[in-house]
Parts: structure tokens; C-alpha cells; sequence
């Protein structure tokens, strides 16, 4: 690990300022992912900004009735409270599907959002890869890729988006609140935070330099049956292969997200209007322009088939309150 | 003869270190590279933080790198808290911090400035074992013994975690309260890896200790 000076913020403005002051600055919160790469020199931050004093850990419900989560709640505290697992199961449930009981104590909401890939070439510093060392190649194309994305991949890089949270934020149309170092406020769409590779993989999100997530807000409840199925090569403690958030209403209508797939959470809106019809009418849609190499091309199959399954089981629970897994 | 013969003699801990001093020549020209494309050294940077491990308090001067599981293996000689992968794979550096077990090797000491810390050391003593130690005991819950300690710590906080409702992956109902099954406990421990495969004994200690309703 690289040496580095740290200080501990006393604001999120105070925070994003000195992150953007600094050359080579970076926030830490939970730290389990950052400090995991800095053992690597993946990452080699000369200066840690540390935000977990800031008091963003909170859960607030917002007069509309959707939900305001504080960027520092950790996973263990969302996936557990009262108003998520009655509302918003299908997060509950994502949340608990990833990652060990040890890690979701530490892992933060932003930090989840914003965790790197575990693309096992971005993390092997001998091999070349775009996201690691621009312009270097990637060695994933060609390579072992049975983890690897199989939608919005480039030349340039096939690695997917590693979060179960994420992907049912966005099929719960969750918007990022953000500081600027200019201490400017802002909201974006959770579909507009990842950026797909093209040729510039190393930049994967749109946040400027400084900018710090504050907190993510959930629109009221929507009802549904809410259903998060993880396909894993362990029952436990292992990144998805394929993953499907959803949620559906009694009419049959409703959204899909999808995990393990790409390089951000997939949902394709368009293809939902077919979730009536059964996942075979929404996967030409919802999976068009796929690239799988020949370890994933098993990945195209297995997310109709998981989402027929999830579609089944919504079916069955309709009438039935409570969440699926 | 006898000379020759002595100079071949390596004690573990030299043949170890060759093997690392080889390792590092193979990994040499990549490691090399990474460094020059992070530019110049970096002098090490110190800084004062104050804990409490085991009820007792401590300030260390500690380099700010330092891992929790570092600091209290390195700096306070608990070195009952293991070191498996360092890397929060293998739960075996598992300590409770504030309540909540962590991966103490995912974590900087000096983001636990005040924090209160109890590792395998503070449940117990070899005379007055924790429960949960009696239990790994009595059931074999080991072969080897180096992820104990972090099998045990997890252990405590698994129970306490799911008498204070917090849901896993393995619990059916999301709106009840979840209940003591082994269901419920090998879904939770997952972040615990035991190489020797002692889970199923692991277990009946857990269960013992908890109380199973299943």
C-alpha cells in the first residue's frame, strides 16, 4: 500500500472541497472495497478523506412517502429496516443476496453504488486492462470471461457492474443526491450515474471530480410483488452470474432490472410493456445488441430463463403479501 | 561432511523466506512497473489514535495505513485475531466493533479513533471461556484452529444480530422476526471459511449456544 495523509471531513461541502483540492484525493467510507485495492496499488489515493463522521446514516421518510437514505447507511441497516422490507422488499432483498454478514456492517449505500469491478484482470496487476491502466488493452476479450458482461460492453472492456443494491435501485427508479466541491447540490437519475465503457472504461461514473454522494432517494411505494433472484456459482457469499430485480403488479405489468450483465445495472423500459406476455416476449427487447464471448454466451439464456422463473413466482405469490427471493 | 551438512540445514522460517524473497524476483518486473507509474515514494505518514480493545484503553502512533487487524496484532501483540487472505474474503480477522462484527483487515485503525473493540481475547480466558468457545470445544468445531478465532467472533454477533431482527438472505418472511435455523445460521456465517471443513461441527456448537427453534 502507498503511503497517504487522511483527515476526517467536517462537512460533505468541507468534504468534496478537499477531495477536489487535493491531487490524487479520495473519499473512504466503509473502506471495504478502497483498502482492498490499495493493498494492490490499484489504487494508490495519496490523501483519504474520511466521511463517516458525517451523519448520513440516516433513513428518513420524505412527505411524498418515498424514502430519503443518507449515503453512510450501512447495507446491514437498509436491507433490515422496517420501512424497506414492507415497501421496497425487492431491495431488502438484493442487499442481503450480496456480499458477507462482516462486509454489509461496513459497506456504505454510495460506497455500493460506486464499488469497482471484480473483474479478475482489473484486479491481476500483470495482465493489461483499459479500466486499470488506459490504452493498455483488455485482457478479459480472449480471456477467462465467464463473469464478464454480455451487454453495453466495448472493445475496450467487457467488465460488469458488481452491485445487487444497484440493480434494484433502478428498478425502483431511485434518484443520487450529490455536493460539488463548489458546494452545489444536485439530483440525477440512478440510470444516469454509471457510464458505459466506449473508449474510455476508466471513467465509470458521471460524478465530477469532488462530487460526493449525499444520500439516495427512493419514490413513494409502488406496491407489486417484489421478487430478487441471484444466480451464483456458490448459494452464498459470491458475485451474481446473473441477477433479476422485479417488480409486478397484479395486472401482470411492471419492471425489470438486471445484474451480473453489464457494466451498471441493465433495464430497458421498452421491453417492459411485454412483461404480460412472459420473459420470452421481453428478453429480444430487453437483451438486444448482447455480446457474449464464448465462456458467457450461457449468460443470454440464463437471464430468460431466471426471469421466467422470477415471473412464475410473482404470479403465485400474487394476493400473498411479502417479498421473494 | 558435517559442515556441508550444516550449511544445508534451513529452519522454517529462513525456507520461508526464501520462498518469498523468490517469489518477490518472479513478481519483481511487474511490481517494479506499477511503481514507477505511481510515482515517487512516498515517506510514510504517522498518526496518533486512541481505542478501547477488551475494556482496556490505548493510544498507538501508528503509520496510517495500518490495518485494525495490524494495530492489534502488531501493536498490542492480540494476536488471537487471525490474518487469512487480508484481503475480507475469509472472515478470519473478524473482531466486534461497536456490536458489529467487521473485517478488521478491511478497515484503517485510524477510522476507529474511540471505537470500542473486543477480539476472541476479550470473550473469554482459557479458565473462563465464552460459551460459544466452550462450545467450539466440545464439538470439534476445528481442525486446525486458525479461523476459529474469527468463527467464534462472527458466531456471537450472528446470534445477536438475529435476536435483534436483522433479516438474511435465508429468512422466509421478510415482515417476521427471524428465527435461530441452521438454515439461517450457515447462510449467515458464509463469510467465515473454514478450509479444513469443520462447518458441520461449527454448527452444533452455534446451535447449542443459540438455542435452535428449528
Amino acid at each position: 500500500m502507498r503511503a497517504f495523509t487522511y483527515e476526517r471531513a467536517q462537512s460533505p461541502a468541507d468534504a468534496a472541497a478537499a477531495v477536489a483540492r487535493v491531487q490524487g484525493a479520495k473519499f473512504i467510507a466503509g473502506g471495504t472495497n478502497l483498502l482492498d485495492l490499495m493493498k494492490l496499488e490499484i489504487e494508490t489515493p495519496t490523501h483519504l478523506v474520511d466521511i463517516g463522521g458525517l451523519g448520513l446514516d440516516r433513513i428518513e421518510t420524505k412527505p411524498d412517502g418515498g424514502l430519503r437514505i443518507g449515503a453512510l447507511v450501512r447495507n446491514t441497516d437498509l436491507a433490515a429496516d422496517q420501512r424497506v422490507r414492507r415497501d421496497y422488499g425487492v431491495l431488502s432483498r438484493a442487499l442481503l443476496a450480496g456480499a458477507s454478514g462482516q462486509l454489509r456492517n461496513k459497506a456504505t449505500t454510495a460506497g455500493n453504488l460506486l464499488q469497482r469491478t471484480r473483474c479478475p484482470y482489473f484486479y491481476d496487476t500483470a495482465q493489461p486492462c483499459n479500466k486499470r491502466r488506459p490504452g493498455s488493452g483488455c485482457a478479459a476479450l480472449g480471456g477467462v470471461s465467464r463473469q464478464s458482461a454480455v451487454l453495453g460492453v466495448s472493445d475496450a472492456c467487457i467488465a460488469s457492474h458488481p452491485s445487487d443494491m444497484a440493480v434494484a435501485m433502478r428498478a425502483l427508479d431511485a434518484t443520487v443526491e450529490t455536493v460539488r466541491p463548489d458546494g452545489k447540490v444536485r439530483s440525477l437519475p440512478i440510470a444516469d450515474l454509471h457510464r458505459l465503457p466506449g473508449n474510455t472504461p476508466h471513467v465509470e461514473n458521471t460524478l465530477a471530480a469532488g462530487e460526493l454522494i449525499t444520500a439516495v432517494e427512493l419514490p413513494k411505494p409502488v406496491g407489486g410483488v417484489h421478487v430478487y433472484h441471484k444466480v451464483r456459482d456458490r448459494a452464498s457469499y459470491a458475485f451474481a452470474l446473473v441477477s433479476v430485480a422485479a417488480i409486478v403488479q397484479r395486472d401482470g405489468s411492471g419492471r425489470v432490472a438486471l445484474g451480473g450483465v453489464a457494466p451498471k445495472p441493465w433495464r430497458v423500459e421498452a421491453a417492459e410493456a411485454e412483461l404480460p406476455r412472459g420473459a420470452r416476449a421481453v428478453t429480444p427487447r430487453l437483451l438486444a445488441g448482447a455480446r457474449p464471448t464464448n465462456d458467457n454466451a450461457f449468460k443470454v439464456l440464463l437471464v430468460e430463463r431466471t426471469l421466467d422463473a422470477v415471473l412464475v413466482e410473482a404470479a403465485e405469490a400474487k394476493g400473498t403479501k411479502g417479498t421473494r427471493r | 561432511m558435517d559442515e556441508e551438512q550444516d550449511s544445508l540445514e534451513v529452519t522454517r522460517r529462513e525456507l520461508l523466506i526464501l520462498g518469498a524473497a523468490s517469489a518477490a524476483a518472479v513478481t519483481a518486473p511487474a511490481e517494479a512497473m506499477a511503481k514507477a507509474e505511481a510515482g515517487p515514494v512516498r515517506l510514510p505518514v504517522m498518526s496518533k489514535v486512541s481505542l478501547e480493545v477488551n475494556g482496556n484503553p490505548h493510544t498507538l502512533e501508528l503509520d496510517t495505513r495500518t490495518t485494525l487487524l495490524d494495530a492489534l496484532r502488531e501493536h498490542l501483540q492480540l494476536t488471537g485475531t487471525k490474518k487469512g487472505c487480508d484481503h475480507g474474503q475469509c472472515g478470519a480477522c473478524t473482531v466486534i466493533v461497536e456490536g458489529r462484527r467487521i473485517n478488521s483487515c478491511l478497515t484503517l485503525a485510524v477510522m476507529h479513533a474511540g471505537d470500542r473493540i473486543t477480539t476472541i481475547e476479550g470473550l473469554g480466558t482459557p479458565a473462563r471461556l465464552h460459551p460459544m468457545q466452550a462450545a467450539f470445544v466440545k464439538h470439534d468445531g476445528y481442525q486446525c484452529g486458525y479461523c476459529t478465532p474469527g468463527q467464534i467472533c462472527s458466531a456471537v454477533a450472528v446470534i445477536g444480530e438475529i435476536k435483534a431482527g436483522v433479516p438474511s438472505h435465508a429468512t422466509g418472511d421478510l415482515m417476521a422476526a427471524p428465527n435461530i435455523t441452521v438454515a439461517e445460521l450457515r447462510e449467515r456465517m458464509s463469510g467465515n471459511i473454514c478450509r479444513c471443513g469443520a462447518y458441520s461441527n461449527i454448527i452444533d456448537a452455534i446451535v447449542e449456544v443459540a438455542g435452535s427453534r428449528a
